[in-house]
């Protein structure tokens, strides 16, 4: 038995170690050492690249990033949760509706920020529309703007809220509800005293679930913000390709990491349990 | 099949030496020693969380012993995979495979070994059991009772040295057990395998078993004939877990063994007084309860014929000597 | 109650709307005479353009080769894997697919190109075909996992008792009894493999040689120079085609 599970993990291991352990190990070597003369890597061992942080500009795309994520969040939130009790409730089309929030989820992640860039640019459906009504005469400037990644982060992570919260809502004892309905509670009391605080767990893993792709999202910010709105993804992109400054990439990545991680364990902390 | 030592006792097909399972956080088993013979049906007898699961599995090789020695035909199995082991379970879910007919869950024994006449012995023991003619159901198509036979002819096609049975009538509704307790009863006859059963059902283990042991705690607390076992209880928790017991003064009296007199010259020597608080009538016997002069209550089955008995009444509760049960 | 109710439904419906209908509107116009956002009538032009464009179909094809081989890896990689850690977990690895699942694109991308440009200075080799296959079979191991382990999870653990009970070795075990009840999800997982590998653009623009550009990659392009009435034909053709694997995956999931 032992050694039948060996075999069977063995590739799994190997690929994981090489291709996914090796790699960041590499970064971390890298973020600390200097750039070279050509955009390459020098020795001697230094912590130049993590002392860069305290550079107000990037401390400015740090902070945005943070920001850009916790409203994405809070959107996916004040999205999800309703839509979670809705679907909650939905009896025996339960599983229908779920995978309504599912399927868009795994279409082209590409193509789902590309169907907002064809929505919101100047001459886009939107805005051809506001002029057709004559509510506009000059078209908005709805893309290329901090708006518009949020907008589409919530669009692509929105299912990450509702899964979670839904999974919070079906655990939840329906007799509590009644009770709480049979002492008197009208249902928007029951929802704030009974349903909402009983279901946290389930928003609490939602909003490390949305945040987490958020701060580190690359493709959206790019194409929904253009140049304008850059976040950390882009700027560790950037050093990566046009600056060839990879010590300070992997500074960044690393530091990424390190939060990414930081709230995983705050979250497994709170609920006891790992998402795995 | 495999290498027989010469230090077989005769007779025992199965044999436990000081066997003992450590968990990480308790002991299950605790120095286990016990023989089961040649066509024997023994049973495994206790209450919950009393080992006696875990001691099957030891047997089946689904748990190493952490020491302790294992012989099956003389030899040791201990170190052998439950697949080289001539010993077979029925699972207390029956663990059949569903997707497989219950023609294929028969054969699937046979065809690890690459056995040819699989066709011929799963027609046979599909007789037996009485499923011919559903060998194209899947499990999830029969009614539990068949089910349980599935289980049933699935390890006994392999005609095994010693067939483990987990607890398969506790899944079965109660009106059913008796009748597959016969049934069962029945099937070990007629094969000839020896059936080491697991239960905690003592009615159950008394009626089936040619013998038993009583497991406590991880330990075995007494083996034995159903009959000395229930009469001569080596220790309180047999006597108590066997069947219902009443305490007067130090030593133990079953109900049935337990009269009431309402004088002194019906009673024998071991007489107490005693006041009725409860009759209860039962059909065939009538239940008193009743009241020594130091407080404790015993129950006493008395016959229908004895009358019935008025609460408040004064009697002499009084038991024969041979039906005294004591403990050290 | 019964308004509120009423109120939550139009609140679920106006998300539901906001969750399907840019993808819904973007399949419409695909289907536009105009490649303005005025519709002008009913056309297959932008599919007939798309299909002629040859870098696109080239790059179609590479995505097609490279999803097939790493969802292959993939698949076999993470359905063993999963059983293994199923029998007994091992922390490091159940703790690194899980890292693995949560590290941004861009960091999981950068960190493998860094890794290749180390290993090229020893090894004669290039960016190409093989550096992505590698990566995809990366980062789509651990959704096989999930898929596969949430599937052995609802198993009864008595079953693979009972076959080594009857004479079934432990690789008897797993290929006559486990592997057919958990085949349908394994099927389910390398549908959605297949999806995410064909559908990755972070990791693969910074992985890819010359010689491989993905279909992604030459989306990416384009919509990087703005709206194109081609790309919205060939956003419709992969919208059905990976709706219809989704739906296939979950429907085999549910089994």
């Amino acid at each position: 038995m032992r050694r039948l599970r060996w075999w069977f993990l063995a590739p799994s291991r190997t690929v994981m170690l090489l291709l996914f352990l090796a790699p960041l190990a590499i970064i971390l070597a890298y973020s600390f050492e200097s750039r070279g003369a050509y955009g390459g890597i020098s020795l001697p061992w230094n912590i130049e690249s993590y002392l860069r942080f305290g550079d107000p500009l990037y401390l400015a795309i740090l902070w945005r990033s943070v920001w850009i994520a916790a409203v994405s969040t809070l959107g996916c939130l004040l999205l999800g949760f309703p839509l979670a009790l809705y679907i909650s409730r939905a009896g025996t089309r339960k599983n229908l509706f779920l995978s309504l929030v599912i399927l868009p989820f795994w279409t082209s992640f590409l193509i789902r920020t590309y169907a907002w860039m064809f929505l919101l640019r100047d001459t886009g459906l939107v805005n051809t529309l506001l002029e057709k009504f004559g509510l506009i005469h000059n078209p908005l400037p709805l893309l290329y703007n901090d708006g518009a990644v949020v907008l589409g982060l919530v669009y692509s992570y929105l299912p990450f809220m509702v899964l979670p919260i839904y999974a919070a809502l079906e655990r939840l004892d329906v007799s509590l509800l009644e009770a709480a309905a049979d002492l008197g509670a009208r249902p928007w009391a029951a929802l704030r005293h009974v349903t909402i605080p009983l279901c946290a767990p389930g928003i609490w893993a939602g909003a490390i679930l949305v945040f987490i792709p958020c701060l580190g999202a690359y493709l959206t910010p790019d194409l929904l913000g253009g140049g304008k709105s850059v976040m950390v993804g882009n700027l560790i992109q950037n050093q990566f390709t046009t600056s060839r400054d990879w010590p300070f990439g992997s500074a960044i990545s690393l530091a990424l990491m390190a939060i990414v991680m930081l709230m995983l364990w705050a979250s497994a902390k709170r609920s006891g349990e790992n998402l795995l | 099949m495999r290498h027989k030592s010469a230090v077989s006792e005769p007779g025992a097909i199965l044999e436990l030496r000081e066997v003992t399972k450590q968990f990480p956080t308790h002991r299950a088993v605790n120095r286990i020693s016990l023989r089961v013979a040649r066509g024997e049906f023994f049973s495994l007898l206790g209450p919950s969380g009393c080992g006696k699961t875990t001691t099957l599995r030891l047997v089946a090789g689904f748990e190493d012993p952490t020491s302790g020695e294992i012989l099956l035909n003389g030899a040791s199995i201990r170190h052998l995979k439950p697949y080289q082991r001539n010993v077979s379970t029925v699972f207390q879910n029956y663990a059949l495979f569903p997707h497989l007919t219950v023609r294929e869950n028969v054969e699937f024994g046979l065809r690890r070994r690459g056995e040819n006449e699989c066709a011929r012995r799963v027609a046979e023991v599909l007789e037996l059991v009485e499923l011919a003619g559903k060998e194209a159901r899947r499990p999830s198509e029969i009614s539990g009772g068949e089910r349980q036979r599935v289980a049933l002819a699935r390890s006994l096609v392999l005609a095994p040295d010693v067939l483990l049975l987990d607890e398969p009538l506790a899944a079965l509704d109660p009106n059913l057990r008796k009748q597959v307790r016969a049934e069962l009863k029945q099937i070990q006859r007629s094969v000839g395998i020896t059936f080491l059963f697991v239960t905690h059902d003592q009615e159950e283990a008394l009626a089936m078993s040619d013998r038993l042991a009583v497991m406590h705690a991880g330990e075995l607390e007494q083996a034995g004939t159903p009959e000395d076992v229930y009469l001569r209880p080596r220790t309180r928790f047999v006597a108590s877990f066997l069947g219902a017991l009443n305490w007067i003064g130090e030593v133990g009296v079953r109900p049935e063994a337990t009269r009431i007199a309402r004088s002194e010259m019906e009673a024998g020597e071991r007489a107490r007084r005693a006041t009725v608080t409860r009759s209860t009538f039962l059909g065939n016997c009538f239940h008193i309860e009743a009241q020594l002069e130091n407080g404790q209550t015993v129950v006493a089955e008395v016959s229908r014929l004895a009358g019935p008995f008025a609460t408040e009444e004064s009697v002499l509760v009084w038991w024969r000597d041979e039906d005294e049960l004591r403990f050290p | 109650m019964r308004q509120r109710g009423l109120v939550l439904s139009i609140y679920a419906l106006g998300t539901y709307a906001f969750l399907h209908l840019p993808l819904l509107i973007l399949a419409a116009f695909s289907f536009n005479q105009s490649r303005f956002t005025v519709w002008e009538g009913f056309s297959l032009r932008w599919y007939q353009a798309a299909l002629h464009d040859a870098q696109l179909l080239e790059a179609s094809w590479n995505s097609l080769i490279i999803a097939l081989v790493a969802t292959l890896f993939s698949t076999v990689i993470g359905t063993l894997c999963a059983y293994g850690l199923w029998k007994r977990t091992s922390r490091w690895l159940a703790g690194s697919l899980y890292l693995s699942l949560v590290t941004p694109e861009i960091v999981t991308g950068i960190s493998l190109l860094a890794f290749y440009e180390w290993i090229f200075r020893y090894l004669r080799v290039q960016l190409g075909m093989h550096t992505v296959i590698l990566a995809h079979i990366s980062f789509s191991i651990a959704f096989v996992v999930i898929v596969v382990m949430a599937r052995l999870g609802t198993m009864d653990g008595h079953l693979e008792e009972a076959a080594l009970d009857l004479g079934a070795n432990e690789w008897q075990a797993f290929r006559y009894v486990t592997l057919p009840l958990i085949l349908s999800a394994v099927i389910a997982a390398a549908l959605l493999a297949f999806t995410v590998s064909f559908d990755d653009y972070v990791i693969t623009s910074l992985v890819a040689g010359v010689d491989s550009e993905t279909l992604p990659m030459v989306i990416y392009a384009i919509a990087r120079r703005g709206v194109n009435p081609v790309l919205n034909a060939i956003s419709a053709l992969i919208v059905f085609g990976f709706g219809s694997l989704i739906l296939i995956s979950e429907r085999l999931r549910a089994r």
